[in-house]
C-alpha cells in the first residue's frame, strides 16, 4: 500500500473506504473486516485501524455492534452526500492548481469543455 | 511500561555505539527505532535483550531490572541467520521449544504455513527471503511481551515483504510491544505507532508517528532524511 504520508494515514484509508462506498463495492449495511483484517488489508498498525472505524463512526459512515462488528450504516443518503463532497473537494484542487498556473476562470471552464468533449 | 532504558550507554575501546538512550516502550504499541547503518540500533536491542552488558546505565523490563527472570519477556530476532543448515524447519521449532518455555509450538507451525514454509524443508535449502520469514516465525511463535525485530525487512523481495508485514501486524496486540529496526523508512511507515530516530548511538528524536508528521507537515521519511543528513 503506498500513502502519501504528509496526511494521517487514518485519513487516507478512509477516503478510500468512500471511494469504495460510492462505486458501490461497499453497500450500506455491509458488515466491515474486524480491526485486525482491516490492518492487514491496507498493511497498516493496528491502533491506525481501530482509529480509522472510530473516526468513521464520528462521522456517521458505520456503527459498532457489540459482539457482532462493525457495520456500514443504513442511511442512503450518506453515500450521495460523500459522492457530493468527494466532487467538491476534486474540483477545489482542480481549480487551486489551475490558478497556480495562471489560469482565468474562463480559461478553465474552456479546458474542461475541451477535455470531456 | 514493557520497557525502559534510563541513560544507557555502551562503549567498545574508543566508539561509543550507544550513547546515553533513555527510551520509554508502551504496551500495546509499534516502535520504529530509525537509523543509518552503524547507528547503534542493535547495540541499543542486544542490551534490552540482556546480550551485551552496558557500559553504564539502567535497563528495566517490566518494571524490573534486567535480570535471567525478567528476560524472559524479552525476544530479540538478530538480523543475520542463526539456525543450523542441517536443521528442517520442524527441528527449528523443536530446538526452541526446548530453550524457551513461552514458544507455542501451534503459533509456529501457523506462522510457518502462513508464510509459505515447509515443515520439511532444510535451513540449508532456505533462500534468504524464506530464511528471513523463519527467522521471524519462530521469533513470533513466542508469546513475549517485548518483540525485538531487527532489520525485519532486509534482504528480502517485495512478495516476501508484504508477507512479513502482514505477519508484522498479526503478531502485534494489546499487551505487547513491537521495537522494529529499519533504514527502510518509507516501507514501515504505516506500521509504526511511534518513531526513534538514532544517530551515532544518540537518541536525536522521538514521538509519535502522526503527531510528527502533523507537526513537521512532512512525512517520517523526509524528517528522517532531515535529520540524517546534516
Amino acid at each position: 500500500m503506498e500513502y502519501n504520508s504528509r496526511y494521517p494515514i487514518y485519513l487516507q484509508v478512509i477516503s478510500l473506504i468512500q471511494k469504495q462506498m460510492v462505486q458501490g463495492e461497499i453497500l450500506p449495511g455491509d458488515k466491515m473486516p474486524s480491526t485486525r483484517a482491516l490492518a492487514l488489508q491496507y498493511e497498516v498498525n493496528p491502533n491506525t485501524a481501530a482509529r480509522i472505524y472510530k473516526e468513521m463512526e464520528n462521522m456517521g459512515l458505520c456503527y459498532t455492534e457489540r459482539g457482532l462488528g462493525t457495520f456500514m450504516t443504513n442511511d442512503n443518503n450518506i453515500v450521495k452526500h460523500i459522492k457530493r463532497d468527494l466532487a467538491d473537494k476534486l474540483t477545489r484542487e482542480f481549480v487551486h492548481e489551475m490558478s497556480e498556473l495562471g489560469f482565468s476562470p474562463e480559461e478553465m471552464k474552456k479546458a474542461v469543455e475541451e477535455e470531456i468533449k | 511500561m514493557n520497557l525502559k532504558a534510563l541513560n544507557l550507554t555502551k562503549k567498545y575501546s574508543a566508539t561509543t555505539a550507544v550513547d546515553s538512550a533513555t527510551v520509554t516502550l508502551e504496551p500495546g504499541r509499534i516502535y520504529g527505532l530509525l537509523g543509518p547503518n552503524g547507528s547503534g540500533k542493535s547495540t541499543f536491542m542486544k542490551l534490552a535483550a540482556g546480550l551485551v552488558h552496558p557500559t553504564s546505565g539502567e535497563i528495566r523490563i517490566m518494571d524490573e531490572p534486567l535480570s535471567e527472570q525478567s528476560r524472559a519477556h524479552v525476544v530479540y530476532m538478530p538480523t543475520e541467520a542463526y539456525f543450523y543448515g542441517y536443521m528442517t524447519v520442524c527441528q527449528v521449532g523443536q530446538f526452541h521449544t526446548d530453550f524457551y518455555a513461552d514458544f507455542s509450538a501451534d503459533s509456529y507451525q501457523k506462522l510457518v504455513t502462513d508464510m509459505g514454509l515447509d515443515m520439511d524443508m532444510k535451513v540449508s535449502s532456505l533462500s534468504s527471503g524464506m530464511s528471513a520469514k523463519l527467522k521471524l516465525a519462530a521469533a513470533a511463535a513466542r508469546s513475549a511481551q517485548i518483540i525485538m525485530l531487527d532489520e525485519p525487512l532486509n534482504g528480502i523481495d517485495l512478495i516476501a515483504r508484504d508477507v512479513i508485514m502482514s505477519a508484522i501486524i498479526q503478531i502485534a496486540n494489546e499487551n505487547n510491544t513491537l521495537l522494529l529496526s529499519s533504514h527502510l523508512i518509507d516501507v514501515m511507515e504505516s506500521l509504526l505507532d511511534e518513531v526513534i530516530f538514532i544517530k551515532q548511538g544518540r537518541i536525536t528524536m522521538q514521538g509519535n508517528a502522526e503527531a510528527m508528521r502533523a507537526e513537521h507537515g512532512k512525512s517520517i521519511v523526509d524528517i528522517y532524511k532531515e535529520v540524517f543528513a546534516s
